[in-house]
């Protein structure tokens, strides 16, 4: 941890990287939970990638089979009500779910990150108009917040982003507060500032980069609760619209066949959601073993 | 000073907190009023309405006032429980939820009360054992659970237990057709028919209120064990727990009087994020196992876009996730045994 808190002159770069790398593989062989989370992330960025050209049936094509058909070996997750491709379906729906967290969770790092810098560098006011308006949107149930964000914004899909980006806001804000105040005053710090560096360059240049491992932790734990957040408006029929496909829309629009006995509309989908989040809060896990490990609960 | 009036001043100071809190969440729930899509007067004058009459609405409303006397307004308009029509059901919003709001909270502390008595206990055993199977078990668990989301944790438990096995009743509200509601005292159905003495109605409520209970308990179980098991760690690490087996006090007793009262309070603390998870996902449940609280009520709301149902439902589920901070740190308070020692 020590190598990392001090800034790296290029000479120093190298051998940090390679024991960094081989840091990494110790974790990963020592945890082979965390491997397989990898894995599986390689797996949904492929599918958000190139779904759409795998698939074997147009994910809004209906009628391309038999309504309601259980799993088949023509179609491996069965159809849906209306003759749709229930596997092509999921695959597609993937680049949609993960359009929506990912630009979610990078706006509210970014956001947070810049808010949070300034309130833990610079204290006084600024530090308490952060800390206030944080408390304020934590004082909500988030879900709920984020319900009445998009009912009141319009019903849209860049409404859930904004909703899901306010509501990850305080996570980032605090994190990235608490990392820069430990260091505002640290031997580094005050070299850069004795060498002439202007405040905002101390900050975004020197101190900024040594909060980013414990960032980028959040990052990963937050982009699974994100995706939770964003299936859960859509399946109450906020953001994303049939026939779009969308995990938390197909699981709403399988749950009225559920009691009916059709499985495969509601099982595939939130197994899909499950996955994704199960792979994020893993590889959380994961890189915070490796950045911090005495964290590890 | 002595110790319980300390106590008692800790508590009133706690309260004295909550109000900047209160006024944050009114302030935003206001600017939410504001935000509609367009033109609130124009909305609520409706679709047929022409220039005149929409600024009529608009002087009839105050929204052509300042914000801060429209913000002085609302705040007492809510002072005097007004919140608004429900455009869906023609009545008063204040009064809709508050006929629902015993449903919800039926649900939401029973499944608080449950996986609290599953986390906690799972939790201390993960932390005594550090690296066997029980541990390996919670930790799996805890991932599992976090990961699930609720509404399909739901519908799984429905195929299974209502489809498949018909050990469940159908997912349709709190009671079945067939029985007749007790004389509502609680609003809550189990306590209402305890009091009421129908067992059989009892045995119907508890039957309905099973799976959407398990479902919620399966959510909140994995935050409340990691950090039972994470708070327990800790303090059997401690110089107290070391002591106490030096001097010879049996392991059970170590591991009850000394490291589980003192891990529980860390508990505590961290319950402020579980409301606001069980809170969020109650809405989702509800509207799965159509359970007639206040979040289906949201929900219904949001389809027809009735703006005022929607916000009433937003601000009385936050002053609700106010009211439960504030009650766990009283109690932490109170049962903290440091708290008024140190005098």
């Amino acid at each position: 941890m020590t190598g990392m808190n001090t800034p790296a002159s290029p000479k120093l770069q190298g051998p940090l990287r390679t024991s960094y790398w081989q840091h990494l593989c110790h974790v990963a062989s020592e945890n082979p939970v965390t491997g397989l989370a990898f894995g599986l992330f390689a797996l949904i960025v492929g599918m958000a990638l190139f779904g759409p050209y795998l698939v074997p049936f147009d994910p809004l094509d209906t009628g391309v089979g038999p309504a309601l058909q259980a799993p088949s070996g023509a179609h491996w997750f069965g159809t849906d009500h209306l003759g749709r491709d229930v596997f092509s379906r999921v695959v597609v729906a993937t680049r949609l779910d993960m359009l929506i967290s990912v630009s979610a969770v990078a706006i509210s790092f970014v956001l947070g990150s810049i808010m949070g810098c300034f309130a833990g560098y610079f204290g006084g006011w600024t530090d308490r108009i952060t800390g206030r308006l944080m408390d304020t949107i934590m004082a909500f149930p988030l879900f709920v917040l984020a319900m009445g964000i998009v009912a009141a914004a319009g019903n849209t899909v860049e409404n859930i982003v904004y909703a899901t980006a306010i509501i990850n806001l305080p996570f980032y804000a605090r994190m990235a507060r608490a990392e820069v105040s430990i260091r505002r005053n640290a031997g580094f710090v005050q070299a850069a500032r004795l060498s002439g560096n202007s405040e905002l360059r101390v900050l975004f240049g020197h101190i900024f980069p040594n909060t980013l491992p414990p960032m980028m932790v959040q990052i990963s734990l937050n982009m699974g609760w994100a995706i939770l957040n964003a299936a859960g408006l859509s399946f109450i029929g906020l953001g994303v619209q049939p026939p779009a496909p969308e995990w938390g829309i197909m699981v709403a629009e399988g749950a009225n066949f559920i009691i009916s006995g059709e499985w495969w509309l509601v099982i595939f989908p939130g197994m899909a959601l499950m996955l994704a989040v199960f792979t994020f809060n893993l590889i959380g896990d994961g890189l915070r073993d490796l950045v911090d490990p005495q964290r590890r609960t | 000073m002595p110790p319980m009036l300390d106590k008692l001043r800790k508590v009133a100071f706690r309260l004295l907190q909550a109000v900047p809190t209160v006024f944050g969440i009114l302030v935003v729930c206001f600017l939410l009023t504001r935000a509609l899509p367009g033109d609130p007067a124009a909305y609520f004058a409706g679709p047929m309405a022409d220039a005149e009459s929409i600024e009529e609405v608009r002087k009839t409303l105050g929204l052509d006032k300042p914000l801060l006397v429209q913000f002085i307004t609302y705040v007492g308009d809510l002072a005097q429980g007004d919140l608004g029509m429900a455009v869906s059901t023609g009545q008063p919003v204040i009064s809709e939820l508050a006929s629902r709001l015993p449903a919800s909270l039926e649900l939401t502390l029973g499944a608080l009360v449950l996986s609290f008595m599953i986390a906690v206990p799972l939790g201390v055993l993960a932390a005594t054992r550090p690296n066997t199977w029980v541990d390996h078990i919670c930790r799996f668990l805890v991932t599992a659970g976090v990961s699930l989301p609720t509404f399909f944790t739901g519908l799984a438990l429905m195929y299974v237990f209502y489809y498949l096995l018909g050990w469940a009743p159908a997912p349709m509200g709190r009671l079945d057709m067939m029985y007749l509601p007790p004389e509502s005292v609680t609003g809550f159905l189990t306590i209402d028919a305890i009091i009421a003495g129908e067992w059989e109605i009892l045995g119907a409520a508890l039957a309905q209120l099973a799976l959407p209970l398990i479902t919620l308990a399966l959510f909140t179980l994995a935050p409340i064990a990691r950090m039972t098991r994470a708070a327990m760690l800790q303090t059997l690490g401690s110089d107290f727990v070391r002591t106490a087996r030096a001097a010879g006090l049996s392991g059970h007793r170590v591991l009850i009087t000394c490291a589980f009262r003192n891990a529980l309070l860390p508990v505590v603390t961290t319950l402020g994020m579980v409301f606001s998870f069980v809170l969020g996902a109650n809405v989702l449940v509800e509207k799965v196992f159509a359970w007639p609280g206040i979040g289906s009520f949201a929900v219904e709301a949001l389809v027809v876009s009735d703006y005022a149902a929607v916000q009433g439902f937003v601000l009385s589920m936050a002053l609700l996730f106010v009211a439960l901070n504030l009650l766990i740190d009283v109690i932490y308070t109170l049962i903290d045994p440091r708290v008024g020692e140190e005098v």
